[in-house]
C-alpha cells in the first residue's frame, strides 16, 4: 500500500474516485431517461464559460472556473430545450448542435484571449484530455465537497428523480413540480461534468456518466442497487485508472480509466446472471434475444398440432419447404434443430419436434401472446 | 354558462393547438357524478389530448376546467390519470409494488420518503385489480394484460373522486379486460366517476353509462341510449363507420 | 490566390462536403453518430501512421474510414444485443476507442509530430502551408485538393443513390421491401462521414466536423418541406457559415474554425426566429391569429343564441359585451372589429348584430362539423 503513499497518487485517486461516483450516480437516471450523451454535450459546451472567466479575472482558480464551466453548460442545456420544444429539429441533432456551436465560440474565445491563432496551445490540452496528474489537493476538497453534495441532493429527492425518470407525466398529474425537478437533476448533472473536466477531460466525460450505469443495469432490476453499483463502478474504475496510470510509464490517466470502465461494461453485458450474453448464447446458441424462434421449428410445431395424438407423426421436406421462404436451406436449419435436440428424423425424410422442441415452441407462442397483448 | 355543482367534471370552449392544427375545438362537456363515460371517436380525434389537456398535462389555447364546481388544480387529489400503456418505458428497473407506491407521492413533501403506510395503501389497492401475488415481479417481466392493472392500481391508491383512463382495454387479453370493467363498476357504484378513452365501439354500450363523440370537435355527448346512434357515428367517423359501428348502435339485428 | 482566400475556399469546401452526410444524419435521427465517428477514429490513424510513419499517407485515411465503420458495426451490435439502449451505446463506444488511441499516441508516439490536439482541433490558419506540388509544380494547398475530391465524391454518390437514400431515411421497411438495400445504404452513409471526418480534421479539426454536419442541414431543417430544397438549403447555409467565419476570424484574429461552428450556429438561430413557416416569430404571429379566430366564432356563437331572447339587447350591445363574455375590453374591442372586418357582424346603434355570413359560421359551429 505504499503506492497511497505518494502524495500524487493520493490526490487523483481521491478526485477520481469522487468522481466516479458522482457521474456513476447521477448517469444511471440520464441513462434511464435515455439522456446518456447529455454529458459529452454538457463537457464540450463548458469551454466558453472556462474560457470567459479567465478571460474576465484573469484566474485559473478551481471555483471560479468551475463555476463559469457549470454556467455556459447550464445555457446550452436551455438552448437544446428551446430548440427541442419549439421546432421539429430532433433532439439528437439539437444536442450535437449545443455541443458543437458552444464549443467553437469556447475556441473563438480563448484565440482571442491567447491573441493567436492557434488554439491548441493555448492551454486547452489539459481541458480536452484531463490533466488528472496536475490535480492539487485544493481541487480535490473542492471537487469532494461538490461530489458530496451531488450525492446527498439525490438522496433526498429521490422518489421526485425517480418519478421523473420513469413517467414524468404522472407525475405532473400528481401536481409535482416536475419541471423544477428536471432542471435540478441537470443542475446535478452538470456539476458532476464539471467536476470531471480536470480529471478526464472533455471528450471521456461521456463514459463517465453512462458506462458505469449500462454496466450496472445488467446486474439488478431495482434502481436503489443500480445506482448504488454505479457509483462503486465509478469509484474503483477512477481510483484503479489513476493507480495503472501512476504505474506504467506514459499512459495518461483519462483514458486508463476509461479503459477499465469499458471492461466494466463488457465484463458486465457478457456474464451477467441471467442477462448476460454469454448465458444466452449458451441457452439459445445465438447472441441475439430468443424473439422469435427458430421458423421452422414453429412449422413443424404447428404442424405436429395436427396430430395431436400421434406425438412422432413427422413431415417431410416438401411440405416444410412450401411453409418456408424460398431459397431458405431447410436441411441445414434441421440439421441445426437436431444438434440443439429441438426436432428429430421420425422416419424416411420425416421430421417433428421433440418434446423439448415442443415445449421451446410453446414458450416462444405464449411470449409472443403476451407481447402483442 | 352551465354551474352545475353535481357534475364532477365541467369542460368549457376547451381548445388546443399544435404549431398549425387546432387539436381540439371549443370542447364543451359536462359529465355527472358517479358516471362512467366513454370518448370514442376516429385516430386523431384528440381523444387523448381531450383528458390531457383537462389535467393541464398539456397547455391548451382557451377554455375552463371545473372540478365539482371549483376551478382545477392539479395537485389536489381530485383527478388520478391512467395514461397509455405504450407511453411508459417498462425497462425500467422497478417492481409492480413501487409502481403503484409512486401514486402515493402526491401526497408527501419534498424530502418525504414512502413509508410502510403508503406500502399498505399500494398492496390495498393491487389487491383491487388481483395482482398482489405480482408485488416483487420487476415490471420489465409483465405481460400487457399485467402493466394495464398495474397502472390501473397506481390510479386507485390515489383514492381520487375522478379517474381518467387512456385506453385501458388496448391490447389485454380477456381476463385483464373483465377485471378492469369489473373495478369501473365498483368505483362507479361508490360514486367515483371514471372518464375512459376507449377504442372499441362494439362494448361502448356494455362498459358506460354515457358517451362523447369527438372528432376534434365535440360532435354530441350524453347518455349512450340517447346519443350512440348511427348517425352520430357517422358523422364523428365521416361516414367509414361500417357494419360494427352500426351494430353497436343497435341499428342492425345481428 | 492569396492564403486567405485560400482558407476560404478550403473553409468553404469543407462545409458544404459535411452538409451532404449531415443532412441525412439529421433527417435519421443519427447526428450524434458523427461526434462518436470522428472521435473514435483516432486508434485508425494512429496504428496506420505507425505501419507508414507518414502523415500524409492514405493509408490514414482507409484505415479512419475503415475505423468510423467499424465503430458504426460495434454500436450496433449492442443496440441489437437489446442490452443497452441506442443513446448509451454511442456513448460507451466511441470514448473506448478514442482512449485507445490517445495511449497509443502516448506509448508509441510521444516524440512525432501526430499532436492530439492537432487532431481533435486543427487549424485551418496553418493549412495553406501544407502544399500540393506534383512534378514540382504548386497546385495549391493540399487541404483544398483533398476536401474537393471527398466533396465530389460525396455529392456523386449521393446524386446516384438518391432513391435509395431518401427511402432508406424516411422508411428503411419499405424500402427493404422494394428490394433496395437500407443496410448498404447506411453502412455507405457511414463510410461517407468516416471520410469526410478524416478529411476534414486537418482543417477544422473534429469537434468542429460535428458542427459543420449538424448545424447547417438543421437550418435547413427549418427551411424547406422536401429532401431536395434542404439539401440545397443544407449547402448554401453551410457556404455561409463557412464565409461569415472566415471574415470575422481574420478580422479579429482568432480561431477560423471555431469562429465558423459558432457562425453555423447564429444562421441555425436567424432561422430558429424568422423561418417564414417554422420560426418563432411566424408560430407566434400564427398563434395570436389563432386566438382571434375562435374569438371571432365564440363571439357569433353568443350573438347567436342571444339575437332572439329577451335578453337581446342587453347581451348583444357593444359595450357590455366584453362583460357577458368575460373579456378584457380591449380584447373584446379588437375582436369585434376583426369580426366587422371580416363581414360577419355589423353594428346597429348600440347593438353588435350578426350578418347572414355570420349566421351561417355560427351555425355551423353549433353543429360541430364544417370548416
Amino acid at each position: 500500500m505504499e503506492l497511497f503513499g505518494d502524495y500524487t497518487l493520493r490526490v487523483v485517486a481521491l478526485g477520481s474516485g469522487v468522481l466516479g461516483a458522482a457521474a456513476g450516480a447521477l448517469g444511471s437516471f440520464a441513462y434511464l431517461r435515455r439522456q446518456s450523451l447529455v454529458g459529452d454535450a454538457l463537457s464540450h459546451a463548458a469551454l466558453p464559460g472556462i474560457a470567459l472567466v479567465f478571460l474576465l479575472t484573469g484566474s485559473k482558480a478551481p471555483l471560479p472556473i468551475m463555476l463559469g464551466a457549470a454556467c455556459a453548460g447550464w445555457i446550452s442545456t436551455l438552448a437544446v430545450r428551446l430548440v427541442v420544444r419549439r421546432s421539429r429539429v430532433p433532439y439528437d441533432s439539437a444536442l450535437g448542435m449545443a455541443l458543437a456551436v458552444f464549443f467553437g465560440f469556447g475556441l473563438v474565445l480563448l484565440t482571442a484571449i491567447q491573441k493567436r491563432p492557434d488554439a491548441a496551445q493555448a492551454g486547452l490540452e489539459s481541458f480536452l484530455f484531463g490533466q488528472a496528474a496536475s490535480l492539487l489537493r485544493e481541487d480535490v476538497v473542492v471537487m469532494s465537497i461538490l461530489g458530496a453534495g451531488c450525492l446527498i441532493v439525490l438522496g433526498a429527492l429521490w422518489k421526485e428523480f425517480k418519478l421523473l425518470s420513469f413517467d414524468s407525466e404522472f407525475g405532473d398529474s400528481l401536481g409535482r413540480p416536475m419541471r423544477r425537478v428536471d432542471g435540478l437533476f441537470t443542475l446535478l448533472l452538470v456539476v458532476a461534468v464539471v467536476i470531471g473536466l480536470r480529471t478526464v477531460g472533455v471528450v471521456l466525460m461521456s463514459a463517465m456518466v453512462v458506462a458505469p450505469a449500462a454496466a450496472a443495469r445488467q446486474l439488478t432490476n431495482r434502481l436503489a442497487p443500480m445506482v448504488v453499483i454505479a457509483a462503486v463502478i465509478g469509484v474503483i474504475s477512477g481510483v484503479s485508472g489513476a493507480v495503472l496510470s501512476s504505474l506504467i510509464p506514459r499512459l495518461p490517466t483519462g483514458p486508463t480509466i476509461v479503459l477499465v470502465l469499458s471492461a466494466f461494461v463488457v465484463l458486465s453485458l457478457v456474464f451477467a446472471p441471467g442477462r448476460g450474453l454469454f448465458w444466452r448464447w449458451i441457452r439459445l446458441g445465438r447472441l441475439q434475444p430468443a424473439a422469435a424462434l427458430n421458423p421452422v421449428l414453429m412449422h413443424l410445431y404447428a404442424l405436429s398440432q395436427q396430430h395431436p395424438e400421434e406425438p412422432d407423426h413427422g413431415h417431410g421436406l416438401a411440405v416444410l419447404r412450401t411453409m418456408s421462404p424460398a431459397g431458405a436451406d431447410l436441411e441445414q436449419v434441421l440439421g441445426d434443430l437436431q444438434s440443439r435436440g429441438l426436432a428429430h428424423v421420425v422416419g424416411e425424410g420425416l421430421w417433428a419436434p421433440t418434446p423439448i422442441g415442443r415445449r421451446e415452441a410453446e414458450r416462444s407462442l405464449d411470449h409472443e401472446a403476451e407481447v402483442r397483448s | 354558462m352551465i354551474d352545475d355543482r353535481s357534475a364532477a367534471l365541467e369542460v368549457e370552449d376547451l381548445t388546443v393547438a399544435y404549431s398549425d392544427q387546432p387539436v381540439l375545438w371549443d370542447i364543451d362537456l359536462v359529465v355527472p357524478a358517479g358516471d362512467k363515460m366513454a370518448i370514442v371517436g376516429p385516430n386523431g380525434a384528440g381523444k387523448s389530448t381531450l383528458i390531457k389537456a383537462a389535467m393541464g398535462l398539456v397547455p391548451s389555447v382557451a377554455g375552463e376546467v371545473r372540478v365539482f364546481g371549483r376551478p382545477f388544480a392539479k395537485g389536489n387529489g381530485e383527478i388520478a390519470y391512467v395514461p397509455q400503456r405504450s407511453s411508459l418505458e417498462w425497462d425500467f428497473p422497478t417492481d409492480v409494488l413501487d409502481v403503484v407506491t409512486m401514486g402515493t407521492y402526491g401526497s408527501l413533501g419534498w424530502f418525504s420518503r414512502p413509508g410502510a403506510a403508503e406500502r399498505d395503501r399500494a398492496r390495498a389497492a393491487l389487491e383491487e385489480v388481483t395482482m398482489e401475488a405480482f408485488e416483487r415481479r420487476p415490471i420489465a417481466q409483465l405481460s400487457g394484460g399485467q402493466q394495464q392493472r398495474v397502472l390501473l392500481a397506481r390510479a386507485l391508491v390515489q383514492e381520487a373522486p375522478i379517474l381518467m383512463l387512456d385506453e385501458p382495454f388496448q391490447g389485454v387479453d380477456a381476463p385483464t379486460e373483465q377485471a378492469i370493467a369489473a373495478v369501473l363498476d365498483r368505483l362507479s357504484d361508490e360514486g367515483k366517476t371514471v372518464i375512459v378513452v376507449h377504442h372499441d365501439l362494439q362494448t361502448v354500450p356494455e362498459y358506460f353509462d354515457s358517451v362523447l363523440l369527438l372528432n376534434v370537435r365535440a360532435i354530441e355527448s350524453g347518455p349512450v341510449a340517447d346519443v350512440f346512434t348511427e348517425d352520430n357515428l357517422r358523422l364523428t367517423f365521416g361516414g367509414r363507420v361500417g357494419v360494427l359501428a352500426q351494430l353497436a348502435a343497435g341499428e342492425i339485428d345481428s | 490566390m492569396s492564403p486567405e482566400l485560400e482558407i476560404l475556399a478550403i473553409a468553404i469546401v469543407t462545409a458544404v462536403a459535411a452538409a451532404l452526410p449531415g443532412t441525412y444524419l439529421v433527417l435519421r435521427r443519427t447526428a450524434m453518430v458523427s461526434d462518436a465517428i470522428s472521435h473514435a477514429i483516432l486508434p485508425g490513424i494512429v496504428v496506420a501512421f505507425f505501419l507508414t510513419q507518414d502523415l500524409n499517407s492514405p493509408l490514414l485515411m482507409v484505415a479512419a474510414a475503415a475505423t468510423g465503420v467499424l465503430t458504426v458495426v460495434l454500436i450496433e451490435a449492442l443496440i441489437r444485443s437489446r442490452l443497452v439502449p441506442e443513446d448509451a451505446s454511442i456513448g460507451i463506444v466511441f470514448p473506448a476507442l478514442f482512449s485507445i488511441g490517445v495511449i497509443l499516441i502516448s506509448r508509441g508516439a510521444s516524440d512525432v509530430h501526430l499532436d492530439t490536439d492537432a487532431v481533435l482541433l486543427g487549424e485551418l490558419a496553418f493549412a495553406p502551408f501544407h502544399r500540393l506540388t506534383v512534378a514540382g509544380v504548386d497546385l495549391g494547398p493540399a487541404a483544398l485538393w483533398s476536401m474537393g475530391a471527398i466533396l465530389a465524391v460525396n455529392a456523386v454518390l449521393i446524386l446516384l443513390a438518391w432513391k435509395e437514400l431518401k427511402l432508406a431515411t424516411v422508411d428503411a421497411s419499405l424500402a427493404a421491401l422494394l428490394g433496395f438495400q437500407p443496410l448498404v445504404v447506411h453502412y455507405g452513409l457511414m463510410t461517407m462521414v468516416s471520410v469526410t471526418a478524416v478529411g476534414a480534421f486537418d482543417a477544422v479539426g473534429s469537434i468542429l466536423v460535428v458542427a459543420l454536419m449538424i448545424a447547417p442541414p438543421a437550418t435547413a431543417y427549418l427551411l424547406a418541406e422536401r429532401l431536395g430544397p434542404m439539401i440545397g438549403f443544407a449547402v448554401a447555409t453551410a457556404a455561409a457559415g463557412a464565409a461569415l467565419g472566415w471574415a470575422v476570424a481574420l478580422a479579429l484574429d482568432v480561431s477560423i474554425a471555431g469562429a465558423i461552428a459558432t457562425a453555423s450556429g447564429l444562421l441555425f438561430a436567424v432561422a430558429f426566429l424568422a423561418a417564414p413557416q417554422r420560426g418563432l416569430l411566424a408560430q407566434a404571429r400564427r398563434r395570436s391569429g389563432q386566438r382571434l379566430d375562435f374569438a371571432v366564432r365564440m363571439l357569433l356563437v353568443h350573438l347567436l343564441h342571444h339575437e332572439d331572447t329577451p335578453e337581446a339587447a342587453e347581451e348583444c350591445r357593444e359595450a357590455g359585451l366584453f362583460r357577458h363574455l368575460g373579456w378584457r375590453e380591449a380584447w373584446t374591442r379588437r375582436v369585434v372589429g376583426k369580426a366587422e372586418q371580416r363581414e360577419l357582424v355589423a353594428r346597429a346603434g348600440e347593438l353588435v348584430l350578426p350578418t347572414e355570413a355570420g349566421r351561417h359560421l355560427a351555425n355551423n359551429a353549433v353543429i360541430g362539423f364544417g370548416d
